[in-house]
């Protein structure tokens, strides 16, 4: 059996948010969504649990995908099995449904969260392209009752590193926001790993877009696993913003991608490998779109 | 030196009430604790579905799940499953084809194929491909299974 994990002291089990952030609040604790970033993690020793193991599934209130005064709200217990079952994912959000569809297996989708595959901040995480795509904004909680502080903050600054991200030690992410997309919007994620499910994607790309006659207008693609942290791509979405997305104009984004991206060399996969990749995934994913 | 906590659950159908350390997992629990040795271990890191127990009604790897969270739960192993209809047929139909090798990977498939065909009672044949993806076997090569999922699938084995 794998080595055991040490110097859990206590387990809670909170039922409402205030009690969950009064918790974090003490400082010292794990927080336990699906578990399946958590206990991979702190058994092969790459992140200790801390003496407090808080889990926070029985609390209410982070659950539910709603559409509300102009915005998706995505409660950060929902698992990806959720939000592929989601006709409203499916219908206004594709990139984020298509992503949800290729994520790992049956058996991880039905128990990994959406708030644990943003809060454990990896490179390749596969909602956290499309989400960033989307224009998505973490929604942060702490403080109990009358200190309770709530900010927004937009994906594209919520990564800090690998594995890193802004949200402070008493803070819980509550949910995800996504702007309601606009009459006309199209979109597609694609990934890219040796495995098509299970692998950790080697590349990943989401575009998102809104269709005004021939052209596109609000061009916004990201990319995973090509920087410390997904990454937006300004220099491809400003090849295309404005424009009619023909081969010529397809390929001028898809080179200025190359730009943007900062690919690492590892185990997986080599820089140059990862280039060709970005550029290749990137023609593939706007052709698509191109088609909507 | 491990802390430990009490928790009460169900498993397969019947009521526990347990103490278990905070650190535990739900597989080591099933298997070192409680001696139910159907459900395997195979990689630890949800790469193989060898371990594969329905929680709520829903597939999930019992190596990536810690025991503590079993509390207020409902719990089925694959020596629940095999108590079903659904399980036993599954089990002929496994047979019967000739899904089993070395057998290793069949609890966590019979467990799975128990979650897939209580979502979707006829599935096609790329929606079984599709539900199995986390359940790895090294003998078989798969389309036995598939086979035998999709027979009982079928309805076509009355055994
Ligand atoms: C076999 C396998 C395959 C995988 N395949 C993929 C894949 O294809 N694509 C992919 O993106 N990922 C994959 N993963 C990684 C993992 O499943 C995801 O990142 C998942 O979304 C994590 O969610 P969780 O609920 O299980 O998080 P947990 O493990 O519970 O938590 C992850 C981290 O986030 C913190 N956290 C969780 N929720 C909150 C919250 N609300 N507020 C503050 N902090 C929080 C936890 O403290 C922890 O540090 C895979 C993992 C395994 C084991
Ligand atoms: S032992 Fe749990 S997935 Fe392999
Ligand atoms: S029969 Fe041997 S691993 Fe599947």
């Amino acid at each position: 059996m794998a080595a055991t994990v040490h110097g859990v002291q206590s387990y809670v089990a909170p039922r409402s948010l205030d009690e969950a952030l009064a918790v974090l609040a003490g400082g010292g604790v794990s927080v336990l969504a699906g578990g399946t970033d958590l206990m991979p993690q702190a058994r092969a020793g790459r992140r200790p649990l801390e003496p407090v193991l808080m889990n926070i599934r029985r609390v209410a209130g982070l659950g539910g995908v709603d559409l509300a005064g102009g915005s998706i709200r995505i409660g950060a217990l929902v698992t990806v099995t959720e939000l592929r079952d989601s006709a409203l994912v499916r219908e206004r959000l594709p990139p984020l449904w298509q992503a949800c569809d290729q994520f790992a297996s049956d058996q991880i989708r039905n128990v990994a969260t959406v708030g644990g595959n943003l809060c454990n901040a990896s490179p390749a995480g596969d909602t956290l392209v499309p989400l960033l795509a989307l224009d998505a904004s973490a929604v942060l909680a702490a403080g109990s009752g009358d200190a309770r502080r709530t900010r927004r903050v937009p994906l594209a600054q919520f990564f800090t590193g690998p594995g890193r991200s802004c949200r402070q030690p008493d803070e819980l992410l509550v949910a995800v926001e996504v702007p309601e997309p606009p009459a006309g919007s199209v979109g597609a994620f694609h990934k890219h790993g040796t495995r098509p499910a299970l692998d950790i994607s080697t590349i990943s790309l989401a575009v998102a877009a809104r269709r005004d006659g021939a052209v596109l207008r609000d061009v916004r693609i990201a990319c995973g696993a090509v920087a410390p942290t997904p990454i937006r791509a300004p220099r491809a979405e400003a090849a295309l913003e404005g424009r009619s997305p023909d081969a010529a104009t397809i390929e001028a984004a898809a080179q200025a991608a190359l730009q943007d991206v900062h690919p690492i060399s590892d185990l997986r996969a080599s820089d140059w490998y990862r280039r060709e990749l970005v550029h290749n995934l990137l023609q593939r994913v706007l052709s698509h779109v191109s088609q909507l | 030196m491990s802390v430990n906590c009490d928790i009460t659950f169900t498993l397969n159908g019947v009521a526990r009430r347990l103490s278990v350390p905070l650190e535990m997992s739900t597989l080591e629990l099933l298997r070192d604790q409680l001696g139910l040795t159907g459900t395997k271990y195979g990689c630890g890191e949800g790469e193989c579905g060898a371990c594969t127990v329905l929680v709520d009604g829903v597939s999930v790897n019992s190596c990536l799940m810690f025991a503590v969270d079993c509390d207020g739960r409902e719990l089925v192993t694959v020596e629940g499953v095999i108590a079903g209809a659904t399980g036993q047929r599954l089990r002929d139909s496994f047979v019967e084809k000739g899904a089993v090798q070395c057998g290793f990977c069949t609890p966590g498939l019979m467990v799975q194929a128990t979650h897939l065909l209580a979502r979707d009672p006829a599935p096609d044949e790329e929606t079984i491909r599709r539900g199995i993806e986390g359940n790895l076997c090294r003998c078989t090569g798969y389309r036995k299974i598939i086979d035998a999922i999709a027979t009982v699938a079928q309805g076509e084995h009355h055994g």
